[in-house]
């Protein structure tokens, strides 16, 4: 398998691609050359940093340091999945229940595939290990978000109808189960658009690099199918624990809804 | 019933209401009447006890508190396509007494009107056969006729079923009319107000 090298000087004709379209911005005014090149300079100071990372890691190759890079990875992951809400609970439970659920599936997920299914030696393994764990949590996180976003939403704007329910003597999980269903929903429909569309109009980006480094495209589909299956599992099964988790705290012991438990945030992102 | 219940900005207060027995409570808006009724039904954190009979609210899942102490909201919601899914059983007799078309079972929800929600909510509470009632303004959005026509078959319901209740109103003539006594919320604690004869 050979691969092209690039040295940074070929990364420079590119750079002066994005530079040229800044330019180009900016004559024509949009007012979004800055962020433009802010957001250019991240991807080339993070990306090259990570490089260093999984160098470092790949040759020292110790369980405990793989172990470590997943925490962090699902630390910020749960980050991540707060930042883009912009109703979240109160005192800490968003990235709680957010980390939580992502641990439960993508952690869960990443190891069955390392030790059932692809199975290298030893299972831990960082070249296997991180691009996986990497991609599920990214993809889980996407769900997770729009899941708990729709649920917070979605309680707020149904609260008539659910404390309805609850006058007529229902219980928290009947009078909450339109929600909680569309909220699952909003967290699955990305991966199922994703699955039906790869192939035909994308190409995996997974797969391309592939590909790109020199796999041959038949193993580089197979990898994409378990890829692609592996991360519908993990989204799904990661927004079943969060809705279900986020559920349960919107209402108390005394099966009451508890608005008072979200709080606003000005700016989200995402 | 009620002992050293305080939500929000009301004191504690103590109120007992005996089977079939109507209190009406006033007050200005904003004073607390619908926190209440809110506190009562277990919708809202409080402090302070509620009992129905022997029965203690805390000593009750919640959800089988509020199926015997029902609450009517002042704005009802409704989240079936059709009104009639909201019920269990055909009940011509009632919506007749009621001044509703008997064909309104079959109407999407969208086509009542706030009068006929609101009379349509009651209606529905009912049937879950509660053994206690917390009415917020039942009449509010009633015209004259329709007002007394909702006032009497209530109270017959009531009478009938011997049902405690609480019902939360603004007019004074309807007060007079259906209450067996009257508080007014004053200075964030109910007052007794006398009833004329």
């Amino acid at each position: 398998m050979n691969v092209i090298d690039l040295s940074w000087w070929h990364l420079g004709i590119a750079a002066g691609l994005v530079l040229a379209l800044a330019a180009c911005t900016w004559l024509a005014q949009l007012k979004i050359g800055r962020s433009l090149l802010v957001a250019a300079a991240r991807t080339a100071i993070q990306l090259a940093l990570i490089g260093l990372v999984l160098e470092t890691l790949f040759a020292a190759g110790s369980l405990h340091w793989v172990a470590l890079m997943g925490i962090v990875m699902l630390l910020l992951a749960g980050r991540e999945v707060v930042a883009r809400q912009r109703y979240r609970l109160r005192g800490g439970w968003s990235f709680g229940i957010g980390t939580l659920s992502m641990f439960i599936s993508a952690f869960s997920i990443t190891v069955l595939t390392l030790v059932v299914i692809i199975g290298p030696e030893p299972w831990y393994t960082p070249q296997y290990a991180i691009p996986l764990l990497g991609m599920l949590l990214g993809n889980t996180m996407t769900g997770v978000a729009l899941g708990l976003e729709r649920l917070t939403e979605g309680a707020r704007r149904a609260r008539g109808e659910i404390e309805g329910r609850l006058m007529l003597g229902e219980h928290w999980k009947q009078a909450s189960a339109q929600l909680r269903r569309d909220a699952m929903r909003a967290g699955l429909m990305p991966t199922i658009n994703a699955m039906a569309a790869a192939g035909i109009v994308s190409l995996p980006g997974m797969m391309t690099g592939q590909i790109l480094a020199g796999s041959p495209p038949a193993l580089a589909v197979k990898y994409q199918i378990l890829i692609m299956f592996t991360i519908t599992a993990g989204t799904g099964f990661g927004t079943f624990a969060a809705v279900a988790l986020c559920t349960r705290r919107l209402f108390d012991s005394r099966e009451r809804l508890r608005l008072d438990r979200i709080v606003t945030t000005s700016r989200p992102r995402g | 019933m009620l002992r050293g219940l305080s939500v929000g900005e009301l004191e504690a207060t103590d109120l007992q209401i005996a089977t079939g027995e109507i209190v009406c409570l006033s007050g200005p808006s904003g004073c607390g009447k619908s926190r209440l009724l809110r506190a009562i039904a277990d919708l809202e954190p409080h402090c302070g006890s509620v009992l129905l009979g022997k029965q203690a609210q805390a000593d009750l899942p919640a959800h089988q508190w509020r199926k015997a102490v029902m609450m009517v909201p002042a704005e009802s919601h409704w989240w079936f396509e059709t009104v009639g899914e909201h019920f269990h059983h055909d009940q011509q007799d009632a919506l007749r007494a009621l001044g509703i078309s008997p064909q309104a079972f079959e109407w999407p929800v969208a086509r009542l009107s706030s009068g006929e929600k609101q009379r349509l909510a009651v209606l529905r509470a009912l049937q879950y056969k509660p053994h206690a009632l917390l009415l917020d303004e039942p009449t509010a959005n009633l015209d004259e006729d329709s007002t007394m026509q909702v006032e009497q078959w209530l109270c017959n319901q009531i009478r009938e079923r011997l049902l405690p209740v609480l019902w939360v109103a603004h007019r004074e003539d309807q007060i007079q009319r259906v209450a067996d006594r009257h508080f007014h919320i004053e200075d964030r604690r109910l007052q007794p107000r006398e009833l004329k004869p």
